[in-house]
């Protein structure tokens, strides 16, 4: 437990002094998706219906952007190696990892979405719905997306096949974290989408790190 | 009476041989099967009082979406043998049965547009039956893609079998997701536990089609393994031995 609190603070610290890697981040999520009004055309109607899945789409593309400097980092300059080297369990440093991951990428998306969101023209009960829906499913892309992490480290072309893996493994968060805030904005009950959600990210925090650990420890032999 | 020892077979050196004894009849019964099947769909099997006859497709669309979702966890099951037991067969099996799998997919997707254009009016509908196949087929890619992309072939098996068991998560949710949202795909027309709302005639083309498949798979997966086994295994004492190996360097 000490040993993962201790992962959160160095990576967080590291973010810290490094702070272009977040910002990155953050303006890619930015100027992709108001790339879509310059697309689709400005018909405040159309923006609006489409806006779940946009945003959506755009946080998944911008966590998989981060994902690619996970483990990589760590594992150029040898750090890997000591951490799987150190005593307490591989799989409480990757959760460390997770959660410092989650909260350098996923947390500043569900704060920047429902601003994109009002750009959009969603309403406010909708943006409500958006952060929420957010909040819920970036963790889980962070735990699906560190097993895709671990398993491309030092592989050929590693971040294209970083995507290939596990893109397809995130699409039940996208359906029903975008399908929560398409319920809201229809004036429908959006509970069970929330439910589902909660369920993935049960499911994910619980399993994630262990295929993630097996997978360093794979990736180190 | 000497205790069966279920690891013999997982030596290359045993298995290669008993493989190669199992793929002629293997590729028989796919034929027999798939013969008697082709035909009682085609000629015996009544025409549909809805469809028409474009609902023979059916024959070949049905049994490849079974055996793309079948071949994934039997897939899975060999990768988490290979990492349990860390036998290197295992792993053989698992990468020797991706291909098929990817095909069946493809398979089960073309089929299906084909069948779909006439009945729906559209050649692909984002319906969750569909999108979850074309999920699977990405999946297969995906394991194909991460195989061939790390070069020690020790650590692509384990690598991509783990990839393997993290995906087989979503077979499950295929199979459901026809209760979660359900969409324009008629609902499975063969289940186990009601009376099947289908012909018998139909229903027996449909098994004996599925039979072919299966019998197909395992001929060309094995036939796969085998080849495989001989480029992992060339430099062994074993394959050395071999006649088609001594031929080769003759």
């Amino acid at each position: 437990m000490k040993a993962m609190w201790s992962i959160v603070q160095r990576d967080l610290s590291l973010a810290a002094r490094r702070r272009s890697d977040l910002l990155t981040l953050l303006f890619f999520f930015l100027v992709v998706s108001s790339l879509f009004p310059l697309g689709v055309g400005a018909d405040p109607q159309l923006l609006n219906k489409i806006a779940p899945g946009v945003i959506w789409v755009c946080a998944l593309l911008a966590t998989m952007l981060g994902l690619q400097r996970l483990f990589a980092p760590d594992l150029a300059d040898g750090s890997l190696e000591q951490m799987a080297l150190v005593p307490a369990p591989l799989v409480g440093l990757v959760t460390g990892k997770i959660l410092a991951h989650w909260v350098l990428c996923g947390l500043p998306l569900v704060v920047m979405a429902p601003l994109m969101g009002l750009l959009f023209g969603l309403p406010t009960h909708a943006l409500w719905m958006l952060a929420w829906s957010l909040l819920l499913g970036t963790p889980v892309l962070s735990c699906i997306g560190s097993i895709g992490a671990a398993l491309t480290l030092g592989v050929r072309q590693g971040g294209a096949m970083l995507s290939l893996l596990v893109l397809p493994l995130l699409i039940p968060v996208l359906i029903f974290g975008s399908g929560a805030v398409i319920a809201q904005l229809s004036g429908l009950e959006a509970d069970g989408y929330i439910s589902l959600l909660a369920a993935l990210l049960l499911l994910s925090l619980t399993f994630a790190p262990w295929a993630t650990a097996a997978a360093l420890k794979i990736a180190l032999e | 009476m000497t205790r069966l020892n279920w690891f013999t077979f997982s030596s290359p050196a045993t298995f290669y041989p008993l493989a190669g004894k199992c793929i002629p009849w293997l590729w028989a019964i796919a034929a027999l099967f798939g013969l008697s099947g082709l035909f009682m769909g085609f000629f015996v099997a009544p025409t549909d009082a809805v469809q028409g006859e474009g609902y023979r497709i059916i024959f070949v669309h049905v049994p490849a979406s079974w055996m793309s979702m079948l071949i994934y966890v039997v897939m899975a099951g060999w990768a988490a043998a290979g990492l349990i037991f860390n036998t290197r067969l295992s792993y053989v099996m698992a990468q020797a049965l991706a291909p098929t799998g990817a095909l069946m997919a493809v398979l089960s997707l073309a089929t299906g547009s084909l069948w779909g254009k006439p009945m729906w009016g559209t050649w692909w509908i984002w319906d969750a039956r569909l999108t979850s196949e074309l999920i699977l087929l990405f999946l297969y890619l995906g394991y194909i893609g991460l195989h061939s992309s790390i070069d020690d072939t020790r650590r692509a098996d384990k690598a991509s079998a783990v990839l393997a068991l993290v995906g087989v998560v979503n077979v499950p949710i295929i199979y459901f997701s026809v209760k979660w949202w359900n969409t324009l795909h008629q609902g499975a027309s063969v289940s186990l536990t009601k009376s099947p709302s289908m012909a018998q005639t139909m229903l027996v083309a449909m098994l004996l089609m599925t039979f072919c498949f299966w019998a197909y798979s395992m001929a060309v997966a094995l036939q796969r393994a085998r080849a495989m086994v001989l480029e992992r295994e060339r430099y062994t004492d074993w394959a050395q031995q071999l006649p088609e190996i001594r031929r080769e360097q003759a």
